[in-house]
């Protein structure tokens, strides 16, 4: 029932890791750039109200997926979920770069039931079965969400970067394992496959225990779905952005919302 | 001055010298470091053009000896190095990798047909010195020189994990 309730949060979040909440989703890699094929990191899955702490809830194993650079799937090992977060290990047998991600397909209900505002959350076949036979004011929605982080053994590539053409996708124009402090990065924004304008993305330093101010650089897409982030210093960046729509695919669902979030380390020069 | 480093003047000799070479000594100083667990730092010494692209790979001192290649482990520490070509280099690289070395003043020479130098147009270039020590720390050092033009005696001085570097160019 805890676990459920545990799992039901970190969805809850994933979810919305876009909207205007406090909580965060992310996966932290205890490492990016690797010189030797075969080495090891560990990763850190979780969402929490500061960066990179674990004080909220785990992020459920179950949706990882990660990608070798040849394309191929690479089981995770090690994998272990605790009351704060998720752990999981990987060993990079390939030269190249890997994307390691938690993708968010679902759906979200708000309705009324005798008067009392109940929600709902769950996966689209479910949706029917879950809300009761009196409920009124039923509203749901589809929701999409990515939560992503890169590592690059010797030469980055590009394999992993190729989209589906569903809800929000990262595309690099600088390698998000090729970052550096005072330098400025630039990658582009794909919603459905197409350049998305005007989105708002905002970029936060780790360690925000450690200082007053979230110190957050906002950013806009440009008309080609393109923005820039220059990095002040070296360190681990959130990456968040988050859009609504109309264009659901579900028939119960009235609006569609996508996420994306993506961790990134930059290295001092 | 390790065997290695003369390996490559061999076949340099026989190739025609270009009319501009000059030769090139470099002495980088391996500070002592009063560190509980003290290793011997990776170091990797190249040549940048203006715009930060290596012109030429002069040096990497590394664990090379280390069983199934595990010194190559580290390398990513020089994070300049490794991102400006290290990353594109299958390692050992003849004639530029290199044993770690001691504590003290380690002079390297290059003759201007060698490998590293051959390819060097005229113009202004950088060299860098990295290094970069295990549960230590990473510094850099930069010397912008001009090649092969004039008679140059020039130096760094490096404050954590480098000493003092000297680079010379002989026309």
């Amino acid at each position: 029932m805890k676990t459920k309730l545990v799992l039901a949060t970190a969805l809850a979040a994933l979810a919305l890791a876009g909207s205007a909440h406090a909580h965060k989703a992310w996966l932290q890699p205890s490492q990016t750039v690797f010189s030797d094929k075969g080495s090891w990191m560990t990763v850190d899955a979780a969402v929490s109200n500061d960066l990179f702490y674990f004080n909220h809830v785990p992020l459920p194993l179950e949706r990882l997926q990660v990608t070798a650079p040849d394309g191929s799937s690479v089981a995770p090992q090690n994998g272990a979920t605790g009351k704060l977060r998720s752990v999981f290990d990987l060993q990079l047998q390939q030269e190249g770069t890997y994307k390691i991600a938690m993708n968010n397909e679902g759906m979200f209900a708000s309705y009324k039931l005798g008067g009392e505002a109940k929600r709902w959350r769950g996966k689209a076949g479910e949706f029917k079965g879950a809300i009761p036979a009196g409920a009124t004011e039923v509203n749901a929605s589809e929701s999409l969400g990515r939560v992503e982080t890169f590592a690059t053994v010797g030469k980055p590539s590009t394999g992993v970067f190729k989209t589906t053409g569903k809800g929000i996708e990262l595309v690099p124009v600088t390698h998000p394992n090729d970052l550096f402090a005072g330098e400025a990065a630039t990658f582009q924004l794909l919603i459905d496959g197409k350049p998305a304008s005007g989105l708002k993305i905002e970029v936060v330093p780790g360690a925000t225990r450690y200082r007053n101010e979230q110190a957050e650089i906002l950013v806009t897409t440009g008309a080609d779905g393109k923005f820039e982030v220059k990095w002040p210093q070296a360190g681990m960046y959130w990456l968040e952005t988050a859009s609504e729509d109309a264009k659901t695919t579900l028939p119960d669902a009235k609006q569609r919302r996508l996420s994306y979030v993506a961790v990134f380390e930059v290295l001092p020069q | 001055m390790k065997p290695s480093m003369f390996k490559i003047l061999i076949p340099a000799l026989t190739l025609p010298l270009p009319a501009f070479a000059a030769d090139l000594e470099l002495n980088i100083e391996v500070p002592r470091i009063n560190a509980a667990e003290y290793h011997r730092p990776y170091v990797a010494a190249w040549i940048e053009k203006a715009d930060n692209s290596v012109a030429s790979n002069l040096l990497v001192w590394y664990d090379v000896d280390m069983k199934n290649g595990e010194g190559t482990k580290w390398l990513k520490d020089m994070r300049q190095w490794w991102r400006r070509s290290g990353r594109t280099l299958s390692m050992p690289v003849d004639g530029v990798s290199g044993a770690t070395r001691p504590v003290g003043q380690h002079a390297v020479a290059f003759k201007g047909g060698s490998k590293q130098l051959a390819g060097l147009a005229p113009g202004s270039y950088t060299l860098v010195v990295e290094a970069a020590r295990e549960v230590g720390g990473r510094e850099m050092l930069s010397i912008p020189f001009e090649w092969p033009a004039k008679a140059q005696k020039l130096s760094a001085q490096g404050k954590t994990e480098l000493g003092k570097v000297g680079l010379v160019v002989k026309p």
